[in-house]
């Protein structure tokens, strides 16, 4: 899995995402709707996906990691760029190219709770994509495919006929991802697969999700909040602040050399699993909250809580590149990072 | 069935423990019978400490809280054994009047949820202000201005101008400042933390624990803090009792338990835990799942799911016994609930 990470310089991307920008409008008076402005969800990301890939997206909740996740599933659609899957643009498809693309990108949803029908069969609910895509199972083979999914994802088969709510948190969770195997796709988009199970069934999930990915040689676009399981699982990892990517680079490279003053923060942040020395772990507390999307600071949206800001925070966007003074280092420091005052600094203690 | 008790010597052995759970037993009656929530569980915390009560959904953490908070829904839920003592007196003898004097004023208690824990058409100020109004008789003009004192010790700013504003008003860690202020309000001797940051960002959740951990020295007060999360357990914990299906299965000092586990359960969550050396390989999961607490497993309640179980576990239920090093010498304020917790702790 890793190496396969490594080598992605010289392949093709799966999926491409160009400069995509989401804003949500926001409306004043009944009649005569009139914009006031715009919750700017999702301003100018970019980032691509190779095969056999995961790559995690972390951010506080707010950073428009969701919505993302739901663009990419062409659920909602993009105010502007673009989106390529094998070099065709999808963000513009609609009818019957649409469906064919979305064949190949499914989504495993957060809560097992909410996203699975309580009124229809197990049976019924991961077969039901069959009926929107009949060419991939004929009609009397579908309870044997059904079956075998079951069988894939590590569920009795013989429990096809039970409804959602006769399953635990872990076991509805593989019923979900049972649904987003269907249809053989290449890519999944999971939104935080795990964050709602159980400590101990987490663990289950994420080995699953692994065994998956390296059968059936699945992309992952792996977007979570806990750091210690991104990590775990990504090839690559993108950090998101308010609708933008602070930093993007390999598991190491942001996990032992974070460059970016936010992704420091982050990761200080993260309590550790280990009591041992947690007097003198030096931790990095940031002051405020999340500003509003709505209204972002100008700048570095990271500025208002960034214990570096200077004036040129406040004027200049810094635009996601490998910082200059990294350039020619060679190291792990040498990634792509958005911060005028990019330092490299490990706050994990990894080393 | 009940367990005897272990005595567990607290490090500076005061004579009376601040606050001390004896035996307790809770069940609730359901349609598939009486589940057991609460099992036998007994645990101290003494001021300035910090216990923290680690275990999983339904593993009745938070029931065996509500429980000493005397806010448990009755019925459903119903105490049929066991004492809970404040300063020596057992709470579940007193009237509900002598309750509700010790509730808010000794024991206080943050929810996890912040958000449907506050008022949603009542100010925070008039929120916060109840506190003084109706413990200490205090007038409109005092409480708001105890309150607006109140917000501003919990760090949130410009508190005289949001005073005035509702809970939805604020972001997410605002709210769990403000929970966290109203639980202080009456400057307890025991706090009880359900879950206080499982709902918030990790920068949030560093900047509430800190706050948390500063108003606890300042105070000396004890803090039960309930959680699943291992991290922060790590991160603030004087000692921890891991819960498993209404029982407690292990007692230790924050660093033993993390360094040598005596329980396959605590044992199998430590090592669940993504580490960097490992990755790539596949994750330690605890197989199975948690079971339903109206059909525990007899003998071990973990023992379906445990890699050492043997025929012993499947029958007996273990008590809760003192933890050795190898040579015999008990190690202080350790106990395990298990048949094997030697093989378990030394290999």
């Amino acid at each position: 899995m890793a190496d396969l990470g490594k080598s992605a310089g010289d392949r093709e991307p799966i999926l491409e995402v160009r400069n995509l920008v989401k804003h949500f409008p926001l409306t004043q008076g009944i009649l005569f709707k009139k914009q006031i402005g715009a919750v700017k969800a999702v301003d100018d990301i970019s980032f691509s996906l190779y095969r056999g890939e995961t790559l995690g997206i972390v951010g506080e909740s707010g950073c428009g990691k969701s919505t993302v996740a739901k663009l990419l599933m062409n659920l909602e659609t993009p105010t502007s760029g673009e989106i390529f899957y094998k070099g065709e643009d999808i963000s513009k498809l609609s009818g019957r190219a649409l469906k064919a693309v979305r064949r190949n990108i499914q989504m495993v949803f957060q809560d097992p709770y909410t996203s699975l029908n309580p009124r229809m069969t197990v049976g019924d609910i991961i077969g039901e994509p069959f009926e929107i895509h009949p060419d991939v199972a004929p009609k009397g083979d579908r309870r044997r495919k059904v079956q075998e999914l079951l069988e894939v994802v590590g569920l009795n088969p013989e429990y096809i006929n039970r409804y959602a709510h006769q399953f635990s948190g872990g076991q509805r969770q593989r019923i979900g991802i049972a649904r987003g195997l269907a249809l053989n796709p290449e890519i999944i988009v999971c939104d935080e697969p795990v964050s709602a199970l159980d400590v101990s069934v987490q663990a289950q999930v994420i080995n699953l999700m692994d065994k998956l990915q390296k059968e059936f040689e699945l992309s992952y676009l792996f977007i979570a909040h806990d750091l210690s399981i991104v990590r775990h699982i990504s090839d690559r990892v993108g950090v998101m602040y308010l609708g933008k990517m602070a930093e993007i680079g390999s598991d190491t490279e942001i996990y032992d050399h974070p460059t970016h003053p936010y992704t420091q923060a982050l990761l200080s942040a993260v309590p550790q699993a280990d009591p041992e020395g947690r007097e003198s772990r030096e931790r990095i507390i940031l002051t405020g909250d999340v500003p509003s999307p709505a209204n972002p600071p100008s700048g570095c949206r990271f500025r208002t809580r960034c214990w570096k800001a200077q004036d040129r925070c406040a004027e200049e966007v810094p635009l996601l590149a490998v910082p200059e003074r990294f350039r020619d280092s060679g190291g792990g420091a040498a990634h792509d990072s958005a911060c005028h005052f990019a330092e490299e600094k490990d706050v994990v203690g990894a080393s | 069935m009940s367990i005897e008790p272990v005595e567990i010597t607290p490090a500076d052995a005061p004579g009376v423990p601040l606050l001390e759970v004896r035996d307790l037993h809770v069940e609730f009656h359901t349609r598939e019978g009486a589940a057991h929530a609460v099992n036998g569980v007994s645990y101290t915390v003494d001021a300035g400490e910090t216990l923290a009560v680690l275990g999983e959904s339904g593993s009745g953490k938070s029931v065996t809280a509500q429980t000493i908070m005397g806010i448990l829904d009755m019925p459903p839920g119903r105490i049929t054994g066991g004492e809970i003592l404040f300063r020596g007196q057992d709470m579940l003898k007193m009237s509900e009047a002598q309750r509700r004097k010790i509730r808010g004023n000794q024991i206080a208690m943050i929810f996890q949820d912040a958000l449907s824990s506050l008022n949603p058409v009542l100010s925070v100020g008039f929120q916060l202000g109840e506190m003084f109004r109706v413990h200490r008789g205090a007038s409109r003009k005092e409480a708001k201005a105890k309150a607006i004192e109140l917000m501003d010790r919990v760090r949130i700013p410009a508190a005289k101008e949001r005073v005035n504003d509702y809970p939805h008003q604020f972001s997410g860690g605002m709210r769990q400042r403000i929970m966290i202020a109203m639980a202080l309000a009456l400057e307890p001797d025991v706090i009880i933390a359900d879950e206080p940051t499982t709902a918030l960002d990790v920068t949030v959740q560093a900047q509430v624990m800190d706050l948390l951990a500063e108003l606890q020295r300042e105070h000396n007060m004890g803090l039960i803090l309930i959680t699943h999360d291992l991290g922060v357990v790590a991160d603030v914990a004087d000692k921890i009792a891991v819960m498993y299906a209404g029982r407690i299965v292990e007692n230790a000092p924050v660093h033993e338990l993390y360094k040598r586990p005596a329980h396959p359960y605590a044992k199998g969550l430590l090592e669940s835990i993504p580490r960097l050396d490992l990755k790539g390989q596949e994750l330690y999961a605890i197989s199975g799942l948690p079971p339903s607490l109206t059909a525990v497993p007899s003998g071990c309640a973990f023992n379906p799911r445990c890699p050492l179980a043997t025929d012993q576990c499947r029958t007996e239920v273990p008590p809760l016994v003192q933890v050795t090093e190898q040579d015999g010498t008990p190690i202080t304020g350790r106990s395990s609930a298990c048949h094997l917790w030697k093989e378990t702790i030394h290999g």
